[in-house]
């Protein structure tokens, strides 16, 4: 019993240490660049950190198969708002440390979104294309 | 009646002889494992295939086995269905030897995929309308029919099971191959497969292919494990096959007949019997001298020997790798018609013979799917009771077969 | 959203621009509406082309080049492998030696065999008569590319970078021409429409079979047109003059 109690304690500290530096690291992310919509999302941070994939899974649905554009979700303009702009290039957003790769790191999330779609935003690609 | 009981012994595993060719077939498996990485990872542009050609290598193989998969399962049905009763004590083995293809068929097929990872989306959407999604739910069923059959014939309570199972296993093969067939027979755009005569052809493909590596598997486990088979039987199996190879050179030969008697087929008939290069040697050196008519010859000589029937399943097997080659690449190779009767040129092959070379990474892959099941039959085999102990000659051979499977169905 | 307008107005633009450039050329198909946002694609509408061989250049690649711009497709110099949405097809007559070039693309066939034969439902049919791949779930089994009778569609044999945004492509999925869907979606035309009136001859219209007023339902009621393999009975909404 005595050693079992032991064991069990050092674990537990264990995992306070480890959960405090969780803490104190946590995902860190680059925040919205565009101004397009007041500089807020399209739906409160908590509600998108929680459901931006059913949305999003959602929505392809919606839009490829039935042609629905405009919606309210779409990952087109998830791109647009948070990939960081360097030097004049635009950073593709699931490169380490951009915002959607920060968040899928931690929370060791592997996504095969960008196997496709574009990583930096249209009116980037345009205006890097013109120079 | 004599109901002499048949023994079935089960493959003695851990043998040193057993660990040997064990090893080898895992390490074709690993080595095909490692094709798929590779192909998967760089991408198809590494492997023969393009635009042009879709199907490759790895689809000759997957092809050939899911069709021999089917036509493995006869010697079982030749037993229960049509009541041969010296084809009962190798229905264990046919059962067997028929979802252990069916599963190294379908391992090379979806290795191929361009998204395998994707395996779980093919299970979960279906397009009823797809003949390949039709397919998908044959070859499923395929497992489960032909698993509770063997378990029929394996477990006595299940005697009462026995014959509706054997029944109902046949006519899903059946059912099975006419799907396989028409995954070609369906393709109305393409000159060298649109025809109905693509789902007979098929079965009579597989009763050929499926029982010449039936044969082979029977004699090798025959030699390996020192087990009597009778010369009798085998002579037996190589006439029957030598049937299966006259019904697949006579749908072959309907094939390209009716073929050549539409004048817009002509061209593309011209491309395989005439002048297609490799598809034409293949056509006629390999499907049609080396499979077709020199294994019947050797088959039906009255002193057909072991020897002889080894040769000739050996050969049917690689026909039958010509036969599927022909059909699936060559059948790509030959220029996709836009314009009837005009010439063409374009940046994407239009009008042009479209050229293919199988890379060794796709060999390998297919290679992998023979390995994948040869060791599911011989891990099966050694699991359960599935080889009888003794297919021995002269009288006894008679007797011991009979009555094999419980119920004598001549008695019926 | 904002760019989305932007985008928009700008076709707009360019299209009234064509028009006023060239005032006699009744080629140039009057910018569609674009459709509501929240709205899905309608049974309504059928999207189609009518080609007319006659101003097609057989050096003219304007089409072609325009595809590959705004669909991002790259050349790898692979051209056995490299993906091509659109084509050249240099057609002639060996009996009288008459020539003439027209583009293939995806036909956008009512009764589409690459979506009959797909598995899983990836290749599909939207409400307006495009034909499209899903790529969320094509498996890659290129049965659609064995069953085309076009050839208009491609594999994507290799990782792919840089994307453009409106047309997401990925190894391992089979992809082809979508009759530029999201231009169409916004009130415009496909790309290589566009690149043909302003760059080459001209040849191609865009514009709704099922409108009994639209310009290219007008033209093919009064004009003889034909379909590439008509005689397959798929129903290609592509119809071409001179073949």
């Amino acid at each position: 019993m005595g050693v079992r109690a032991v064991l069990l304690a050092l674990v537990l500290g264990l995992f306070s240490v480890m959960g405090a530096w969780a803490g104190d690291a946590g995902p860190s992310f680059p925040k919205a660049t565009s101004k397009a919509l007041g500089g807020s999302c399209v739906d409160d941070p908590a509600t998108m950190r929680r459901h931006h994939f059913d949305f999003l899974k959602h929505q392809r649905d919606d839009t490829l198969r039935q042609g629905i554009r405009g919606a309210k979700y779409s990952l087109k303009e998830c791109v647009s708002c948070h990939a960081q702009v360097k030097d004049g290039h635009a950073v593709p957003v699931n490169a380490p440390g951009q915002f959607c790769a920060s968040c899928h790191e931690y929370a060791a999330v592997s996504i095969d979104c960008f196997s496709c779609h574009a990583t930096t935003p249209q009116h980037q690609q345009q205006v890097e294309a013109t120079r | 009646m004599s109901s002499h009981r048949i023994d079935y012994l089960a493959i003695p595993a851990w043998t040193k002889g057993w660990l040997t060719i064990l090893a080898a077939l895992v390490a074709a498996i690993v080595a095909a494992g490692i094709a798929v990485l590779y192909m998967e990872h760089q991408g198809h542009w590494v492997t023969g295939m393009t635009n042009q050609v879709v199907w490759g290598m790895p689809h000759v193989f997957a092809i050939f086995l899911i069709v021999a998969a089917s036509g493995a399962l006869n010697v079982a049905s030749i037993g229960s269905v049509f009541g041969r009763e010296v084809y009962q004590p190798l229905g264990r083995l046919s059962a067997l030897m028929a979802m252990a293809l069916l599963a190294g068929g379908l391992g090379v097929l979806v290795l191929d995929l361009g998204r395998p990872d994707r395996l779980i989306v093919a299970m979960t959407h279906f397009n009823f309308k797809s003949i390949f999604a039709w397919n998908v739910i044959l070859y499923s069923g395929f497992f489960a029919v032909v698993g509770f059959y063997l378990w029929a014939m394996i477990d006595w309570r299940m005697k009462r099971a026995y014959k509706p199972a054997a029944i109902t296993a046949f006519l899903w093969r059946l059912i099975l191959t006419t799907g396989t067939g028409s995954i070609f027979g369906f393709l109305m755009a393409r000159d060298a497969y649109n025809s109905a005569v693509m789902a007979p052809l098929f079965i009579a493909m597989s009763f050929a292919f499926g029982l010449a590596l039936f044969i082979l598997f029977l004699m090798g486990s025959s030699a390996a494990l020192a087990r009597p088979l009778s010369q009798q039987l085998l002579r037996k199996k190589g006439r029957l096959l030598g049937l299966f190879i006259a019904a697949n050179l006579y749908f072959v030969a309907v094939q390209h007949v009716t073929a050549l008697y539409q004048a817009d087929r002509v061209p593309v008939e011209t491309f395989i019997l005439l002048q297609g290069g490799v598809y034409t040697w293949l056509f006629w050196g390999v499907q049609v001298g080396l499979g077709g008519l020199l294994p019947l010859f050797l088959v039906l000589r009255p002193d057909a020997m072991r020897c002889h029937l080894r040769a000739a399943a050996i050969l049917v097997v690689l026909g039958g790798l010509a036969q599927i080659y022909v059909i699936l690449i060559g059948g790509q190779a030959f220029p996709l018609t836009l314009f009837p009767g005009m010439e063409v040129a374009s940046s994407f092959a239009d009008g042009q013979v479209n050229a293919y070379v199988p890379t060794l990474a796709e060999v390998v892959l297919g290679l992998g799917g023979f390995a994948l099941a040869l060791t599911l039959t011989i891990v099966g085999a050694s699991a359960f009771r599935i080889l009888p102990a003794s297919l021995g000659d002269g009288e006894d051979a008679t007797a011991e077969v009979i009555d094999a499977e419980g119920e004598p169905l001549a008695a019926q | 959203m904002s760019h989305d307008t932007t985008r928009r107005d700008l076709l707009k633009a360019a299209a009234i621009g064509a028009v006023t450039i060239a005032p006699g050329l009744t080629l140039i198909a009057p910018p569609a509406q674009a459709r509501a946002p929240g709205q899905p694609a309608s049974p309504t509408n059928r999207w189609g082309l009518l080609i007319d061989t006659s101003k097609c250049d057989q050096g003219c690649t304007a089409c072609v080049d325009a595809c590959k711009t705004e669909m991002g497709l790259p050349a790898l110099d692979r051209p056995a492998t490299d993906a091509q949405y659109i084509r050249k097809v240099d057609v002639r007559d060996p009996k009288t030696g008459n020539q003439h070039s027209l583009p293939v693309m995806c036909q956008h066939c009512a009764k589409p065999p690459c979506v009959d034969v797909c598995p899983t439902g990836a290749s599909m049919k939207r409400a307006d008569g495009i034909v499209l791949v899903d790529r969320h779930i094509c498996i890659g089994c290129r049965y659609c590319m064995m069953a085309c009778p076009y050839k208009a569609r491609s594999f994507a044999h290799e990782d792919q970078t840089g994307q453009s945004a409106h047309n997401p492509r990925g190894k391992g999925c089979v992809e082809g021409c979508t009759l530029c869907a999201h231009r169409i979606d916004a009130g415009g035309q496909p790309a290589c429409v566009e690149a043909c009136s302003k760059e080459g001859g001209a040849a191609m219209l865009f514009g709704d079979l099922n409108d009994p007023k639209s310009e290219i339902s007008q033209r093919i009621s009064k004009e003889a047109t034909s379909r590439i393999r008509a005689d397959l009975g798929v129903d290609p909404a592509i119809r071409y003059q001179g073949i």
